[in-house]
């Protein structure tokens, strides 16, 4: 056993100190991670009973489990005593102006057309809001609210619509599920909560994005996204510009649930720091992301675009449980300089005629390593079943890897599945002919990536497209000598 | 002058391929580069438009003037040299029309000229097509990807067409191309010529020469040019081969 499990369990295994909990009034609990602090974080949330309970369900579980390290990828054993579970709000130092401001971090905004005033929320400086976020966050919520769609922070969902938290929390992911689903359900600070009723369809994209108070969830988010019978919602996560954030590790955990015809489209853009061109710092971004397309006919769409983080490590996936409901996942995932990413999809199926397509684009360049890895999963009942997966890697350079982990399970001798991959290698001579024609090598090189990937930009919302278009551009910028 | 190559040298891998290049083109002008196999025609216009993998170790090029060696390739074509590929490279997943777009917008930019939007761009496009007779169809696809030779060759005429160089080098056109393909390749580079504009047509065959008429032929062996005339020198030596042209070169060296 590791000194660290040795010092959880020791923490976890002491008298509760009764002291601790006057301390309530305190921003910031301390460092580490004990029942104490699992208490105290849903204590301070004015937390009901039911979800105390979970979570400390899900700690002594934790305690039990080991952390894994079976990705394609190397990182070290983590402090778990190092980490502050709680902070309201992030205590992040206000800036006075943007000229305090990592220069290297504005050229970056700037190339992503980023207004000014945006620039200063993100760069986190002091700032009056010269457009009124505030109106434009209430108009918003007013229309929603309207048509009785709940769209709200995580805390708020379990203070007002708690029956609906406890129905379906943990539903997809279990507290158990894994070693950092079941951190996350232990310590999770705040997230996101969408319900959509029956019949209705959102007649916006959602995104966190409009939620600029809430916005700083931090490490341990939460996502619970509910679609009621007939119901559609897409949802965007994350905001596209680079954030520097200096929290080591992100293990987040989304849950969706489709009822019957129901559909739901997830798309992320990550841009989270990777880290420098050793490969210093940068994030672990080690997520959970599940969803039951539960009704018939229902569906449950990802969509991904990975450039940030040192590691991510995550696999979207789908159980179709519904007869004739359908799974998708589409995956770009960018690795360069020391970054790696392990990330891939798990398609579930479960009912009659399900169908499911993977799409799954790798890029890696300078040392980057980029494995896909994915099961379809073709269980007894699953009569029909369909599948059709497509991986294909690019690389840039000599230095970079692609690998490729498809695993396919099947049950059911009616079942068809496909599999195609390719490896392709961004030529000097594709770039020399974009260079002979006028084009420079940067745009070259980005036109060529982005034509590789047009199959999964087409899926994104479409200002989302352009983004992560230019994030492309700027993340693999200096690949190419 | 538009283009002044001067004692031009260069190696590849430490292999001498030019020894020695003198050319001059004045605007307006065709001249046609012929020569045998392994002779450095190639190397001649990969150069040109800027291939990194060559070593100069003599000489100089100018174009107008300015230093070409000293230029990017994208800045080269910025100022209006323009190369058609021998192989025309294929790059999956890029639609043809919108490389074209970025090509033509990016070469617009570095000589000062705006943005053609949407609607101009499409504009130039069919009025250009039909230069080469090129179909829709293929600037829907992915560039070059799964195209002709002839569809190839008559894309790049077009993409020409589309930059609107002062100097297009055209680098074995010809080769592949049934006879058909070959005069809508020649007519669409005569409809491209004007007193301004000037042309390097690289070739083995004299057979482009007979659509594209040359105002002067030069003969490259063994990385020199070892004889230059008009357009009669090209028939020459369709007549006789390269033979006792190169046994006269064996003899002056």
């Amino acid at each position: 056993m590791s000194t660290e499990t040795q010092t959880i369990e020791a923490l976890a295994t002491q008298e509760y100190s009764a002291g601790f909990v006057t301390d309530i009034e305190s921003e910031t609990l301390p460092r580490g991670l004990s029942e104490e602090i699992v208490r105290t974080i849903s204590a301070k949330k004015d937390e009901p009973q039911w979800l105390l309970e979970w979570r400390l369900k899900a700690y002594r579980h934790w305690l039990t489990m080991e952390e894994p390290h079976w990705l394609n990828a190397h990182y070290p054993h983590l402090n778990y005593q190092d980490i502050i579970y709680y902070s309201a709000p992030k205590p992040k130092e206000k800036l006075a102006s943007l000229d305090e401001v990592d220069p290297k971090l504005l050229e970056t905004y700037n190339k992503l057309g980023i207004s000014i005033d945006e620039q200063k929320i993100l760069a986190n400086v002091a700032v009056d809001l010269v457009f009124d976020s505030v109106s434009v966050t209430t108009t918003f919520k007013a229309k929603l609210n309207e048509m009785g769609i709940i769209f709200c922070s995580f805390s708020e969902a379990v203070r007002e619509h708690g029956d609906l938290v406890k129905q379906y929390l943990g539903s997809v992911v279990p507290y158990s599920d894994n070693y950092f689903a079941t951190l996350n359900s232990a310590v999770f600070s705040d997230g996101s909560f969408v319900y959509i009723p029956k019949g209705v369809r959102c007649p916006m994209e959602l995104s966190t994005y409009f939620r600029i108070n809430t916005q700083d969830s931090g490490q341990f988010e939460r996502t619970l996204i509910i679609a009621d019978d007939d119901a559609y919602v897409s949802y965007l996560e994350g905001c596209t510009a680079p954030k520097f954030d200096t929290n080591q590790l992100h293990a987040a955990v989304v849950e969706l649930v489709a009822l019957e015809r129901a559909q739901i489209k997830y798309s992320t853009v990550q841009n989270w720091y990777p880290g420098d061109k050793e490969g210093v710092g940068g994030i672990y971004n080690f997520v959970t992301k599940r969803g039951a397309a539960r009704g018939e006919s229902s569906k449950i769409s990802w969509t991904q675009v990975e450039t940030g983080s040192a590691i991510t490590w995550k696999y979207p996936s789908v159980l179709m449980i519904g007869d004739n409901s359908i799974g998708e996942f589409y995956s770009v995932a960018v690795t360069n300089n020391a970054q790696k990413a392990d990330t891939g999809t798990k398609m579930i199926h479960l009912g009659k005629n399900t169908r499911s397509t993977i799409v799954s684009k790798g890029i890696s360049a300078g040392q980057g390593h980029n494995s896909y890895r994915g099961l379809v999963k073709v269980m007894k009942g699953a009569e029909n079943a369909r599948n059709f997966s497509q991986c294909d890697s690019l690389l840039i350079g000599n230095r970079c890897g692609a690998h490729t982990f498809p695993y396919i399970e099947v049950r059911n001798p009616s079942a068809k599945v496909e599999h195609e991959a390719s490896t392709s290698k961004v030529g000097e001579d594709q770039i020399f002919y974009c260079n002979a024609r006028g084009i420079g090598t940067e745009d070259a090189v980005s036109m060529i990536v982005n034509g590789f990937c047009k199959e999964v930009f087409r899926e994104l919302p479409m200002e989302f497209a352009v983004e992560a278009q230019k994030l492309l551009g700027i993340s693999l910028e200096g690949s190419v000598g | 002058m538009l283009l002044e190559i001067k004692d031009l040298h260069a190696n590849i891998e430490g292999k001498e391929i030019l020894r020695g290049i003198n050319l001059t083109v004045n605007p307006g002008e065709i001249h046609a580069i012929m020569g045998p196999n392994g002779s450095g025609k190639s190397t001649l216009a990969a150069i040109l438009a800027g291939r990194k993998e060559y070593e100069i170790t003599q000489g100089e090029i100018l174009f107008e003037g300015k230093d070409l060696l000293d230029l990017e390739p994208e800045e080269r074509a910025g100022e209006g040299l323009f190369l058609a590929f021998q192989y025309p490279i294929e790059i999956p997943g890029v639609n043809t029309q919108i490389f074209l777009r970025a090509a033509v917008n990016a070469v617009r930019k570095y000589r000062g000229q705006e943005d053609l939007d949407a609607m101009q761009f499409l504009k130039l496009v069919k009025e250009k097509t039909k230069i080469v007779e090129l179909s829709d169809q293929l600037l829907k696809r992915s560039v070059n990807e799964g195209f002709s030779g002839g569809e190839k060759k008559r894309a790049e005429i077009f993409q020409m067409a589309m930059l609107d160089p002062k100097l297009s080098i055209l680098d074995e056109t010809d080769s592949g191309l049934d006879i058909d393909a070959l005069k809508i390749v020649a007519n669409g580079v005569n409809a491209l010529k004007s007193p301004e504009k000037s042309t390097v047509v690289i070739t083995h065959y004299q057979r482009l020469l007979d659509y594209i008429v040359p105002d002067f032929v030069h003969v490259l062996y063994q990385g020199r040019i070892i004889q230059s005339g008009g357009k009669e020198l090209a028939l020459e030596l369709e007549r006789a081969g390269y033979d006792p042209i190169k046994a006269q070169f064996a003899e002056a060296v």
